[in-house]
Protein backbone atom coordinates (compact mmCIF):
# COMPACT_ATOMS: atom_id res chain seq x y z
CA UNK A 1 0.00 0.00 0.00
CA UNK A 2 1.52 3.24 -1.06
CA UNK A 3 0.98 6.65 0.48
CA UNK A 4 0.93 8.40 -2.85
CA UNK A 5 -2.65 8.64 -4.10
CA UNK A 6 -1.61 9.00 -7.68
CA UNK A 7 0.48 5.88 -7.50
CA UNK A 8 0.80 4.16 -10.82
CA UNK A 9 -0.63 0.76 -11.58
CA UNK A 10 1.15 -2.04 -9.70
CA UNK A 11 3.90 -3.63 -11.76
CA UNK A 12 3.37 -7.24 -12.69
CA UNK A 13 6.16 -9.75 -13.06
CA UNK A 14 6.66 -10.40 -16.77
CA UNK A 15 5.61 -14.04 -16.47
CA UNK A 16 2.27 -13.10 -14.99
CA UNK A 17 1.19 -10.36 -17.34
CA UNK A 18 0.81 -12.49 -20.43
CA UNK A 19 -2.93 -12.77 -20.00
CA UNK A 20 -2.95 -16.57 -19.84
CA UNK A 21 -3.64 -16.70 -16.11
CA UNK A 22 -6.61 -14.37 -16.17
CA UNK A 23 -9.74 -15.32 -14.33
CA UNK A 24 -13.23 -13.84 -14.68
CA UNK A 25 -15.36 -13.79 -11.57
CA UNK A 26 -18.82 -12.49 -10.81
CA UNK A 27 -19.08 -10.25 -7.79
CA UNK A 28 -22.77 -10.14 -6.98
CA UNK A 29 -25.62 -9.76 -7.63
CA UNK A 30 -26.02 -11.13 -4.11
CA UNK A 31 -22.73 -9.97 -2.67
CA UNK A 32 -23.02 -8.32 0.76
CA UNK A 33 -20.59 -5.55 -0.14
CA UNK A 34 -22.41 -4.34 -3.24
CA UNK A 35 -25.27 -2.61 -1.37
CA UNK A 36 -28.01 -4.16 -3.43
CA UNK A 37 -28.24 -6.23 -6.55
CA UNK A 38 -25.18 -4.98 -8.38
CA UNK A 39 -23.21 -7.49 -10.41
CA UNK A 40 -19.61 -6.75 -11.28
CA UNK A 41 -17.88 -8.93 -13.81
CA UNK A 42 -14.28 -8.68 -12.70
CA UNK A 43 -11.36 -9.90 -14.76
CA UNK A 44 -8.39 -10.77 -12.58
CA UNK A 45 -4.76 -11.44 -13.11
CA UNK A 46 -3.90 -13.13 -9.84
CA UNK A 47 -5.25 -10.69 -7.29
CA UNK A 48 -4.91 -7.70 -9.60
CA UNK A 49 -7.90 -6.24 -11.38
CA UNK A 50 -7.65 -6.07 -15.17
CA UNK A 51 -11.17 -4.88 -15.89
CA UNK A 52 -14.46 -4.33 -14.11
CA UNK A 53 -17.73 -4.42 -16.00
CA UNK A 54 -20.86 -3.45 -14.06
CA UNK A 55 -23.96 -5.39 -15.11
CA UNK A 56 -27.03 -3.57 -13.89
CA UNK A 57 -30.76 -3.74 -14.36
CA UNK A 58 -31.74 -6.30 -11.74
CA UNK A 59 -33.95 -3.73 -10.02
CA UNK A 60 -35.34 -2.16 -13.19
CA UNK A 61 -39.05 -1.53 -12.70
CA UNK A 62 -39.70 0.88 -15.55
CA UNK A 63 -40.53 3.82 -13.31
CA UNK A 64 -40.11 6.27 -16.20
CA UNK A 65 -42.77 4.39 -18.17
CA UNK A 66 -45.06 4.20 -15.15
CA UNK A 67 -44.83 7.99 -14.70
CA UNK A 68 -46.31 8.51 -18.16
CA UNK A 69 -49.48 6.71 -17.08
CA UNK A 70 -50.01 8.71 -13.86
CA UNK A 71 -51.27 12.19 -13.08
CA UNK A 72 -48.59 14.67 -12.16
CA UNK A 73 -49.38 14.48 -8.45
CA UNK A 74 -49.36 10.68 -8.53
CA UNK A 75 -45.74 10.62 -9.63
CA UNK A 76 -44.54 12.04 -6.28
CA UNK A 77 -44.84 8.72 -4.39
CA UNK A 78 -42.97 6.95 -7.19
CA UNK A 79 -39.97 9.22 -6.83
CA UNK A 80 -38.97 8.32 -3.28
CA UNK A 81 -38.88 4.66 -4.20
CA UNK A 82 -36.02 5.37 -6.58
CA UNK A 83 -33.47 6.47 -4.02
CA UNK A 84 -34.98 5.12 -0.85
CA UNK A 85 -32.11 6.36 1.31
CA UNK A 86 -32.60 10.02 0.40
CA UNK A 87 -36.35 10.15 -0.25
CA UNK A 88 -37.03 13.84 0.27
CA UNK A 89 -34.43 14.96 -2.26
CA UNK A 90 -36.25 12.93 -4.90
CA UNK A 91 -39.58 14.49 -3.95
CA UNK A 92 -38.08 17.95 -4.03
CA UNK A 93 -36.40 17.61 -7.41
CA UNK A 94 -39.56 16.35 -9.10
CA UNK A 95 -41.76 18.99 -7.47
CA UNK A 96 -39.36 21.77 -8.45
CA UNK A 97 -39.40 20.62 -12.07
CA UNK A 98 -43.20 20.57 -12.28
CA UNK A 99 -43.48 23.85 -10.39
CA UNK A 100 -41.15 25.39 -12.94
CA UNK A 101 -43.49 24.28 -15.73
CA UNK A 102 -46.50 25.59 -13.82
CA UNK A 103 -44.73 28.81 -12.85
CA UNK A 104 -45.89 28.38 -9.24
CA UNK A 105 -44.81 30.63 -6.40
CA UNK A 106 -43.99 28.53 -3.33
CA UNK A 107 -44.47 30.17 0.10
CA UNK A 108 -41.27 30.91 1.96
CA UNK A 109 -42.08 28.69 4.91
CA UNK A 110 -42.58 25.70 2.62
CA UNK A 111 -39.25 26.40 0.93
CA UNK A 112 -37.43 26.56 4.26
CA UNK A 113 -39.01 23.38 5.58
CA UNK A 114 -38.02 21.77 2.29
CA UNK A 115 -34.41 22.83 2.83
CA UNK A 116 -34.48 21.61 6.42
CA UNK A 117 -35.89 18.21 5.50
CA UNK A 118 -33.66 17.77 2.47
CA UNK A 119 -30.63 18.31 4.69
CA UNK A 120 -31.94 15.80 7.23
CA UNK A 121 -32.43 13.46 4.31
CA UNK A 122 -28.82 14.06 3.24
CA UNK A 123 -27.69 13.22 6.78
CA UNK A 124 -29.75 10.05 6.58
CA UNK A 125 -28.06 9.12 3.32
CA UNK A 126 -24.58 9.90 4.62
CA UNK A 127 -25.16 7.98 7.86
CA UNK A 128 -26.07 4.85 5.94
CA UNK A 129 -23.08 5.35 3.70
CA UNK A 130 -20.74 5.73 6.68
CA UNK A 131 -22.10 2.74 8.54
CA UNK A 132 -22.07 0.35 5.59
CA UNK A 133 -18.79 1.62 4.17
CA UNK A 134 -17.02 1.07 7.49
CA UNK A 135 -18.70 -2.30 7.82
CA UNK A 136 -17.44 -3.37 4.39
CA UNK A 137 -13.94 -2.48 5.48
CA UNK A 138 -14.37 -4.51 8.66
CA UNK A 139 -15.13 -1.82 11.24
CA UNK A 140 -18.49 -3.16 12.40
CA UNK A 141 -19.03 -0.91 15.40
CA UNK A 142 -19.71 2.32 13.52
CA UNK A 143 -22.71 0.79 11.82
CA UNK A 144 -24.52 0.50 15.17
CA UNK A 145 -23.75 4.12 16.04
CA UNK A 146 -24.85 5.60 12.72
CA UNK A 147 -28.07 3.60 12.68
CA UNK A 148 -28.86 4.92 16.14
CA UNK A 149 -28.93 8.48 14.74
CA UNK A 150 -30.60 7.40 11.52
CA UNK A 151 -33.41 5.94 13.57
CA UNK A 152 -34.03 9.35 15.12
CA UNK A 153 -34.10 10.98 11.67
CA UNK A 154 -36.60 8.39 10.49
CA UNK A 155 -38.77 9.14 13.54
CA UNK A 156 -38.70 12.81 12.55
CA UNK A 157 -39.76 11.87 9.01
CA UNK A 158 -42.52 9.69 10.38
CA UNK A 159 -43.81 12.55 12.49
CA UNK A 160 -44.25 14.87 9.50
CA UNK A 161 -45.08 12.44 6.74
CA UNK A 162 -46.55 9.41 8.48
CA UNK A 163 -43.94 7.26 6.77
CA UNK A 164 -40.42 6.44 7.80
CA UNK A 165 -38.84 5.92 4.40
CA UNK A 166 -41.32 6.58 1.59
CA UNK A 167 -42.15 10.06 2.79
CA UNK A 168 -43.80 11.77 -0.24
CA UNK A 169 -44.07 14.81 2.01
CA UNK A 170 -43.30 17.44 -0.61
CA UNK A 171 -46.16 17.96 -3.00
CA UNK A 172 -46.49 20.02 -6.13
CA UNK A 173 -47.14 23.49 -4.72
CA UNK A 174 -45.65 23.06 -1.25
CA UNK A 175 -45.89 20.49 1.51
CA UNK A 176 -48.50 17.88 2.31
CA UNK A 177 -49.37 19.66 5.55
CA UNK A 178 -47.95 21.81 8.32
CA UNK A 179 -45.51 19.85 10.54
CA UNK A 180 -47.10 18.78 13.86
CA UNK A 181 -46.78 20.98 16.95
CA UNK A 182 -43.46 20.61 18.71
CA UNK A 183 -41.80 18.95 15.72
CA UNK A 184 -39.32 21.79 15.17
CA UNK A 185 -38.27 21.44 18.83
CA UNK A 186 -37.59 17.76 18.26
CA UNK A 187 -35.42 18.63 15.26
CA UNK A 188 -33.62 21.21 17.41
CA UNK A 189 -32.95 18.64 20.13
CA UNK A 190 -31.59 16.19 17.58
CA UNK A 191 -29.44 18.65 15.69
CA UNK A 192 -28.04 20.15 18.89
CA UNK A 193 -26.44 16.86 19.86
CA UNK A 194 -25.48 15.78 16.35
CA UNK A 195 -22.00 17.37 15.97
CA UNK A 196 -20.87 15.34 19.00
CA UNK A 197 -22.09 12.21 17.27
CA UNK A 198 -20.00 13.05 14.20
CA UNK A 199 -16.99 13.40 16.53
CA UNK A 200 -17.84 9.98 17.87
CA UNK A 201 -17.76 8.38 14.39
CA UNK A 202 -14.64 10.28 13.57
CA UNK A 203 -12.93 9.02 16.74
CA UNK A 204 -13.76 5.47 15.79
CA UNK A 205 -12.48 5.76 12.22
CA UNK A 206 -10.23 8.71 11.44
CA UNK A 207 -7.29 7.57 13.55
CA UNK A 208 -7.92 3.87 13.05
CA UNK A 209 -4.80 2.46 11.32
CA UNK A 210 -6.62 -0.46 9.68
CA UNK A 211 -9.30 1.84 8.25
CA UNK A 212 -6.68 4.32 7.07
CA UNK A 213 -4.58 1.67 5.38
CA UNK A 214 -7.58 0.28 3.57
CA UNK A 215 -8.62 3.69 2.25
CA UNK A 216 -5.56 5.88 1.73
CA UNK A 217 -4.17 5.83 -1.77
CA UNK A 218 -6.93 3.51 -2.95
CA UNK A 219 -9.36 4.19 -5.78
CA UNK A 220 -7.66 7.28 -7.10
CA UNK A 221 -9.74 9.38 -9.48
CA UNK A 222 -8.36 12.48 -11.16
CA UNK A 223 -10.49 15.58 -11.68
CA UNK A 224 -10.29 15.21 -15.47
CA UNK A 225 -11.44 11.57 -15.32
CA UNK A 226 -14.21 12.45 -12.88
CA UNK A 227 -15.59 15.13 -15.21
CA UNK A 228 -15.24 12.97 -18.31
CA UNK A 229 -17.12 10.09 -16.66
CA UNK A 230 -19.95 12.20 -15.29
CA UNK A 231 -19.03 11.73 -11.62
CA UNK A 232 -20.79 14.20 -9.33
CA UNK A 233 -21.24 15.02 -5.67
CA UNK A 234 -18.77 14.08 -2.94
CA UNK A 235 -16.57 11.92 -5.25
CA UNK A 236 -16.19 14.86 -7.66
CA UNK A 237 -15.42 17.32 -4.87
CA UNK A 238 -12.94 14.86 -3.36
CA UNK A 239 -11.12 15.03 -6.71
CA UNK A 240 -10.78 18.79 -6.40
CA UNK A 241 -13.65 20.11 -8.50
CA UNK A 242 -15.40 22.89 -6.63
CA UNK A 243 -19.03 22.53 -7.66
CA UNK A 244 -22.12 22.19 -5.52
CA UNK A 245 -25.48 23.05 -7.07
CA UNK A 246 -26.86 24.14 -3.69
CA UNK A 247 -24.41 27.02 -3.74
CA UNK A 248 -23.80 27.52 -7.47
CA UNK A 249 -27.29 27.16 -8.93
CA UNK A 250 -29.46 27.57 -5.83
CA UNK A 251 -33.02 26.29 -5.66
CA UNK A 252 -35.68 26.37 -2.95
CA UNK A 253 -34.00 29.42 -1.30
CA UNK A 254 -30.63 27.74 -0.65
CA UNK A 255 -29.10 31.12 -1.52
CA UNK A 256 -30.23 32.34 1.91
CA UNK A 257 -28.10 29.82 3.79
CA UNK A 258 -24.43 30.05 4.64
CA UNK A 259 -22.43 26.88 4.36
CA UNK A 260 -19.05 25.73 3.15
CA UNK A 261 -18.52 23.24 0.38
CA UNK A 262 -15.74 20.86 1.42
CA UNK A 263 -13.13 20.12 -1.23
CA UNK A 264 -10.19 17.75 -1.26
CA UNK A 265 -7.62 17.57 -4.01
CA UNK A 266 -6.36 14.09 -3.16
CA UNK A 267 -9.03 12.13 -5.01
CA UNK A 268 -8.72 8.81 -3.22
CA UNK A 269 -11.20 6.83 -1.13
CA UNK A 270 -9.98 8.52 2.03
CA UNK A 271 -10.65 11.98 0.55
CA UNK A 272 -14.22 10.95 -0.21
CA UNK A 273 -14.60 9.84 3.41
CA UNK A 274 -13.28 13.15 4.69
CA UNK A 275 -15.42 15.24 2.33
CA UNK A 276 -18.61 13.46 3.39
CA UNK A 277 -17.76 13.80 7.06
CA UNK A 278 -17.39 17.58 6.67
CA UNK A 279 -20.56 17.69 4.59
CA UNK A 280 -22.46 16.20 7.51
CA UNK A 281 -21.21 19.00 9.76
CA UNK A 282 -22.23 21.61 7.17
CA UNK A 283 -25.67 20.05 6.80
CA UNK A 284 -26.08 20.35 10.55
CA UNK A 285 -25.37 24.08 10.24
CA UNK A 286 -27.93 24.48 7.46
CA UNK A 287 -30.59 22.75 9.55
CA UNK A 288 -29.71 25.03 12.48
CA UNK A 289 -30.04 28.12 10.28
CA UNK A 290 -33.36 26.88 8.96
CA UNK A 291 -34.62 26.41 12.51
CA UNK A 292 -33.39 29.81 13.66
CA UNK A 293 -34.86 31.77 10.78
CA UNK A 294 -37.96 29.72 10.06
CA UNK A 295 -40.54 32.09 8.53
CA UNK A 296 -44.22 31.83 9.30
CA UNK A 297 -47.11 31.59 6.89
CA UNK A 298 -48.67 28.99 4.69
CA UNK A 299 -47.00 25.78 3.56
CA UNK A 300 -49.02 25.45 0.36
CA UNK A 301 -49.13 27.67 -2.70
CA UNK A 302 -52.26 29.66 -3.37
CA UNK A 303 -53.34 27.63 -6.38
CA UNK A 304 -56.66 25.93 -5.64
CA UNK A 305 -56.73 24.07 -8.95
CA UNK A 306 -53.35 22.43 -8.29
CA UNK A 307 -52.97 22.09 -4.53
CA UNK A 308 -55.40 19.93 -2.58
CA UNK A 309 -57.44 22.02 -0.10
CA UNK A 310 -57.20 21.52 3.65
CA UNK A 311 -59.54 18.93 5.05
CA UNK A 312 -61.47 21.52 7.03
CA UNK A 313 -62.15 23.65 3.94
CA UNK A 314 -63.00 20.65 1.83
CA UNK A 315 -65.70 19.64 4.33
CA UNK A 316 -67.21 23.10 4.67
CA UNK A 317 -66.84 24.92 1.36
CA UNK A 318 -68.44 23.98 -1.93
CA UNK A 319 -65.64 25.45 -4.06
CA UNK A 320 -62.94 23.58 -2.19
CA UNK A 321 -64.89 20.33 -2.49
CA UNK A 322 -65.17 20.79 -6.26
CA UNK A 323 -61.45 21.52 -6.60
CA UNK A 324 -60.62 18.51 -4.46
CA UNK A 325 -62.80 16.27 -6.57
CA UNK A 326 -61.38 17.63 -9.83
CA UNK A 327 -57.74 17.28 -8.79
CA UNK A 328 -58.21 13.72 -7.55
CA UNK A 329 -60.26 12.47 -10.49
CA UNK A 330 -58.89 14.48 -13.42
CA UNK A 331 -55.58 15.88 -12.22
CA UNK A 332 -54.53 19.29 -13.46
CA UNK A 333 -53.20 20.33 -16.83
CA UNK A 334 -49.61 21.47 -17.03
CA UNK A 335 -48.58 23.89 -19.83
CA UNK A 336 -46.67 22.25 -22.67
CA UNK A 337 -42.91 22.53 -22.52
CA UNK A 338 -39.79 20.81 -21.29
CA UNK A 339 -37.75 21.57 -18.17
CA UNK A 340 -34.67 20.14 -16.54
CA UNK A 341 -34.27 20.65 -12.84
CA UNK A 342 -30.94 19.76 -11.32
CA UNK A 343 -30.14 19.56 -7.65
CA UNK A 344 -27.56 18.24 -5.24
CA UNK A 345 -28.72 15.16 -3.38
CA UNK A 346 -26.70 13.04 -0.97
CA UNK A 347 -24.92 11.10 -3.70
CA UNK A 348 -24.38 13.88 -6.20
CA UNK A 349 -26.25 15.75 -8.89
CA UNK A 350 -29.75 14.58 -9.47
CA UNK A 351 -31.85 15.85 -12.34
CA UNK A 352 -35.44 15.57 -13.45
CA UNK A 353 -36.30 16.15 -17.08
CA UNK A 354 -40.05 16.60 -17.44
CA UNK A 355 -41.73 17.01 -20.82
CA UNK A 356 -45.34 18.12 -20.86
CA UNK A 357 -47.75 18.06 -23.78
CA UNK A 358 -50.33 20.19 -21.99
CA UNK A 359 -52.37 17.35 -20.46
CA UNK A 360 -52.70 16.13 -16.88
CA UNK A 361 -50.17 13.34 -17.30
CA UNK A 362 -46.46 13.90 -17.95
CA UNK A 363 -45.50 13.08 -21.52
CA UNK A 364 -42.03 12.00 -20.42
CA UNK A 365 -40.21 11.98 -17.11
CA UNK A 366 -36.53 11.17 -17.11
CA UNK A 367 -34.40 11.06 -14.00
CA UNK A 368 -30.70 11.60 -13.97
CA UNK A 369 -29.35 9.90 -10.90
CA UNK A 370 -25.80 10.35 -9.70
CA UNK A 371 -24.98 6.70 -8.95
CA UNK A 372 -25.79 5.69 -12.53
CA UNK A 373 -22.99 7.88 -13.88
CA UNK A 374 -20.60 7.34 -10.97
CA UNK A 375 -20.70 3.59 -11.43
CA UNK A 376 -18.94 4.06 -14.77
CA UNK A 377 -15.88 5.32 -12.93
CA UNK A 378 -15.35 2.11 -10.90
CA UNK A 379 -13.12 0.57 -13.54
CA UNK A 380 -10.92 3.68 -13.75
CA UNK A 381 -10.55 3.67 -9.97
CA UNK A 382 -9.77 -0.03 -9.62
CA UNK A 383 -7.76 -0.98 -12.68
CA UNK A 384 -4.40 -2.41 -11.71
CA UNK A 385 -5.24 -2.50 -8.01
CA UNK A 386 -5.97 -5.41 -5.70
CA UNK A 387 -9.41 -6.97 -5.64
CA UNK A 388 -9.78 -6.14 -1.96
CA UNK A 389 -9.69 -2.46 -2.93
CA UNK A 390 -12.80 -2.93 -5.05
CA UNK A 391 -14.90 -3.25 -1.89
CA UNK A 392 -13.47 -0.02 -0.51
CA UNK A 393 -14.13 1.78 -3.80
CA UNK A 394 -17.73 0.57 -4.14
CA UNK A 395 -18.35 1.73 -0.58
CA UNK A 396 -16.76 5.10 -1.16
CA UNK A 397 -18.84 6.09 -4.20
CA UNK A 398 -22.01 5.43 -2.18
CA UNK A 399 -24.31 3.82 -4.70
CA UNK A 400 -27.96 2.94 -4.37
CA UNK A 401 -29.13 0.35 -6.85
CA UNK A 402 -32.68 1.65 -6.83
CA UNK A 403 -31.55 4.83 -8.51
CA UNK A 404 -29.24 3.10 -10.95
CA UNK A 405 -31.85 0.69 -12.27
CA UNK A 406 -35.01 2.76 -11.74
CA UNK B 1 -40.18 29.66 -8.24
CA UNK B 2 -41.62 32.39 -10.43
CA UNK B 3 -40.20 32.41 -13.89
CA UNK B 4 -39.03 35.93 -14.61
CA UNK B 5 -37.10 35.23 -17.79
CA UNK B 6 -38.98 35.94 -21.01
CA UNK B 7 -39.72 33.17 -23.46
CA UNK B 8 -37.97 33.30 -26.81
CA UNK B 9 -39.18 30.87 -29.40
CA UNK B 10 -37.62 30.34 -32.78
CA UNK B 11 -34.11 30.68 -34.04
CA UNK B 12 -34.46 34.33 -35.07
CA UNK B 13 -35.75 35.50 -31.70
CA UNK B 14 -32.97 33.69 -29.84
CA UNK B 15 -30.23 34.91 -32.18
CA UNK B 16 -31.51 38.48 -31.93
CA UNK B 17 -31.50 38.48 -28.12
CA UNK B 18 -28.75 36.07 -27.14
CA UNK B 19 -26.10 36.21 -29.86
CA UNK B 20 -23.42 36.84 -27.22
CA UNK B 21 -24.22 33.62 -25.35
CA UNK B 22 -20.97 31.60 -25.27
CA UNK B 23 -22.52 28.37 -26.58
CA UNK B 24 -24.35 30.08 -29.44
CA UNK B 25 -21.27 32.11 -30.33
CA UNK B 26 -19.05 29.03 -30.38
CA UNK B 27 -21.48 26.99 -32.48
CA UNK B 28 -21.95 29.77 -35.03
CA UNK B 29 -18.21 30.38 -35.22
CA UNK B 30 -17.70 26.66 -35.86
CA UNK B 31 -20.40 26.50 -38.52
CA UNK B 32 -22.67 29.43 -39.43
CA UNK B 33 -25.64 27.16 -40.21
CA UNK B 34 -25.10 24.75 -37.31
CA UNK B 35 -28.27 25.75 -35.49
CA UNK B 36 -31.51 24.46 -36.96
CA UNK B 37 -33.76 25.76 -34.23
CA UNK B 38 -33.52 27.38 -30.83
CA UNK B 39 -35.69 28.37 -27.94
CA UNK B 40 -35.32 29.93 -24.52
CA UNK B 41 -38.02 29.15 -22.02
CA UNK B 42 -38.22 28.46 -18.25
CA UNK B 43 -34.73 29.97 -18.12
CA UNK B 44 -33.32 27.12 -20.19
CA UNK B 45 -31.69 27.39 -23.58
CA UNK B 46 -32.42 24.68 -26.13
CA UNK B 47 -30.38 24.47 -29.33
CA UNK B 48 -31.28 22.05 -32.10
CA UNK B 49 -28.51 20.69 -34.29
CA UNK B 50 -28.47 18.21 -37.15
CA UNK B 51 -28.18 14.51 -36.16
CA UNK B 52 -25.00 14.11 -38.17
CA UNK B 53 -23.33 16.95 -36.30
CA UNK B 54 -24.08 16.16 -32.67
CA UNK B 55 -20.60 14.89 -31.85
CA UNK B 56 -18.90 17.92 -33.36
CA UNK B 57 -21.43 20.22 -31.70
CA UNK B 58 -20.68 18.61 -28.33
CA UNK B 59 -16.96 19.05 -28.87
CA UNK B 60 -17.58 22.70 -29.80
CA UNK B 61 -19.59 23.55 -26.70
CA UNK B 62 -17.12 21.59 -24.58
CA UNK B 63 -14.33 23.83 -25.86
CA UNK B 64 -16.53 26.86 -25.17
CA UNK B 65 -16.67 26.04 -21.45
CA UNK B 66 -19.63 23.66 -21.22
CA UNK B 67 -17.41 21.04 -19.71
CA UNK B 68 -19.74 18.65 -17.94
CA UNK B 69 -22.04 16.15 -19.62
CA UNK B 70 -24.90 15.82 -17.19
CA UNK B 71 -27.66 13.88 -18.81
CA UNK B 72 -28.94 12.48 -22.07
CA UNK B 73 -32.24 10.93 -22.93
CA UNK B 74 -34.85 10.58 -25.64
CA UNK B 75 -38.49 11.54 -26.11
CA UNK B 76 -40.79 9.63 -28.43
CA UNK B 77 -43.21 11.95 -30.27
CA UNK B 78 -45.10 9.13 -31.97
CA UNK B 79 -47.04 9.48 -34.28
CA UNK B 80 -45.47 12.81 -35.24
CA UNK B 81 -42.49 13.05 -37.58
CA UNK B 82 -39.63 13.31 -36.91
CA UNK B 83 -40.42 10.80 -34.22
CA UNK B 84 -37.51 10.84 -31.76
CA UNK B 85 -35.98 13.72 -29.89
CA UNK B 86 -32.65 13.33 -28.15
CA UNK B 87 -31.94 15.83 -25.37
CA UNK B 88 -28.40 16.35 -24.15
CA UNK B 89 -28.04 18.39 -20.98
CA UNK B 90 -24.65 19.98 -20.65
CA UNK B 91 -23.52 21.95 -17.64
CA UNK B 92 -20.81 24.55 -17.41
CA UNK B 93 -18.91 24.57 -14.14
CA UNK B 94 -17.49 27.99 -15.01
CA UNK B 95 -20.71 29.78 -16.06
CA UNK B 96 -22.93 27.84 -13.60
CA UNK B 97 -25.32 27.35 -16.44
CA UNK B 98 -26.87 24.49 -18.36
CA UNK B 99 -27.75 24.18 -22.03
CA UNK B 100 -29.78 21.59 -23.85
CA UNK B 101 -28.67 20.30 -27.22
CA UNK B 102 -31.46 18.69 -29.17
CA UNK B 103 -31.45 16.32 -32.09
CA UNK B 104 -34.50 15.14 -34.00
CA UNK B 105 -34.46 11.67 -35.57
CA UNK B 106 -36.74 9.98 -38.06
CA UNK B 107 -38.55 6.78 -37.27
CA UNK B 108 -36.85 4.57 -39.82
CA UNK B 109 -33.65 3.13 -38.38
CA UNK B 110 -32.93 5.93 -35.94
CA UNK B 111 -29.22 6.32 -35.56
CA UNK B 112 -26.88 9.02 -34.35
CA UNK B 113 -23.17 9.30 -33.61
CA UNK B 114 -22.10 8.34 -30.11
CA UNK B 115 -20.63 11.25 -28.16
CA UNK B 116 -18.36 8.96 -26.16
CA UNK B 117 -15.22 10.34 -27.82
CA UNK B 118 -16.14 13.72 -26.28
CA UNK B 119 -17.47 12.54 -22.93
CA UNK B 120 -16.77 8.92 -22.00
CA UNK B 121 -19.47 9.25 -19.35
CA UNK B 122 -22.18 9.13 -22.03
CA UNK B 123 -21.64 5.37 -22.17
CA UNK B 124 -24.42 4.19 -19.86
CA UNK B 125 -26.79 6.95 -20.95
CA UNK B 126 -26.53 5.95 -24.61
CA UNK B 127 -26.91 2.29 -23.73
CA UNK B 128 -30.05 3.13 -21.81
CA UNK B 129 -31.56 4.99 -24.77
CA UNK B 130 -30.55 2.13 -27.06
CA UNK B 131 -32.22 -0.34 -24.72
CA UNK B 132 -35.45 1.51 -23.99
CA UNK B 133 -35.96 3.44 -27.27
CA UNK B 134 -34.10 1.35 -29.82
CA UNK B 135 -31.98 4.22 -31.10
CA UNK B 136 -28.62 3.17 -32.47
CA UNK B 137 -25.41 4.98 -31.53
CA UNK B 138 -22.71 4.69 -34.15
CA UNK B 139 -19.18 4.00 -32.87
CA UNK B 140 -20.35 3.14 -29.37
CA UNK B 141 -17.85 0.51 -28.17
CA UNK B 142 -20.24 -1.55 -26.08
CA UNK B 143 -23.78 -1.02 -27.31
CA UNK B 144 -25.77 -3.69 -25.43
CA UNK B 145 -29.01 -3.64 -23.52
CA UNK B 146 -28.40 -2.25 -20.05
CA UNK B 147 -31.65 -2.43 -18.06
CA UNK B 148 -33.50 -5.29 -19.72
CA UNK B 149 -32.43 -8.88 -20.39
CA UNK B 150 -30.54 -9.39 -23.64
CA UNK B 151 -33.37 -11.39 -25.20
CA UNK B 152 -36.08 -8.80 -24.51
CA UNK B 153 -38.40 -7.98 -27.40
CA UNK B 154 -39.20 -4.35 -28.10
CA UNK B 155 -38.30 -1.02 -26.54
CA UNK B 156 -40.55 -0.16 -23.58
CA UNK B 157 -40.23 3.62 -23.52
CA UNK B 158 -41.57 3.96 -27.05
CA UNK B 159 -45.11 5.29 -27.01
CA UNK B 160 -46.47 2.35 -29.02
CA UNK B 161 -45.34 -0.06 -26.29
CA UNK B 162 -48.17 -0.62 -23.78
CA UNK B 163 -47.57 0.36 -20.15
CA UNK B 164 -48.51 -3.14 -18.96
CA UNK B 165 -46.21 -4.73 -21.52
CA UNK B 166 -47.22 -7.58 -23.80
CA UNK B 167 -48.58 -10.58 -21.94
Amino acid sequence: MTENPGAPVLELPASESTGERRMVINMGPQHPATHGVLRLVVELDGEIIVSVRPEIGYLHTGIEKTCEAKFYQQVVPLTDRINYLDPLSNNLCYCLAVEKLLDLEIPERAQWIRVLLTELSRLNSHLIWLGTHAMDIGALTVFLYTFREREEILRLFEAVAGQRMMTSYFRIGGLAMEPPLGWLDRVQAFIHGFPEKIDEYSNLLTGNPIFMNRLKGVGYLSAADAIALGVTGPPLRASGVDIDLRRDMPYSSYEKFQFKVPISTVGDTWARYEVRLVEMRESTKIVQQALDGMPGGAVKADAPKIVLPDREKMKTQMEALIHHFKIVTEGFNVPAGEVYQGMECGHGQMGYYVVSDGTAKPYRVHMRYPSFATLQAVETMCKGRLIADLVAVIGSIDIVLGEIDR
Amino acid sequence: MANQSPTLSGLHAVLAEMSSHPAIKALLAWKPDALLDAKFDFGELTLTVAPTEIRAACATVQAAGYNFFEDMTAVDWYPLAPRFQLSYHILSHAFKERIRLRVMLDEAEPSVDSIMPVWAGANFFEREVFDLFGIHFADHPDLRRIMLPDDWQGHPLRKDYPVEGYR
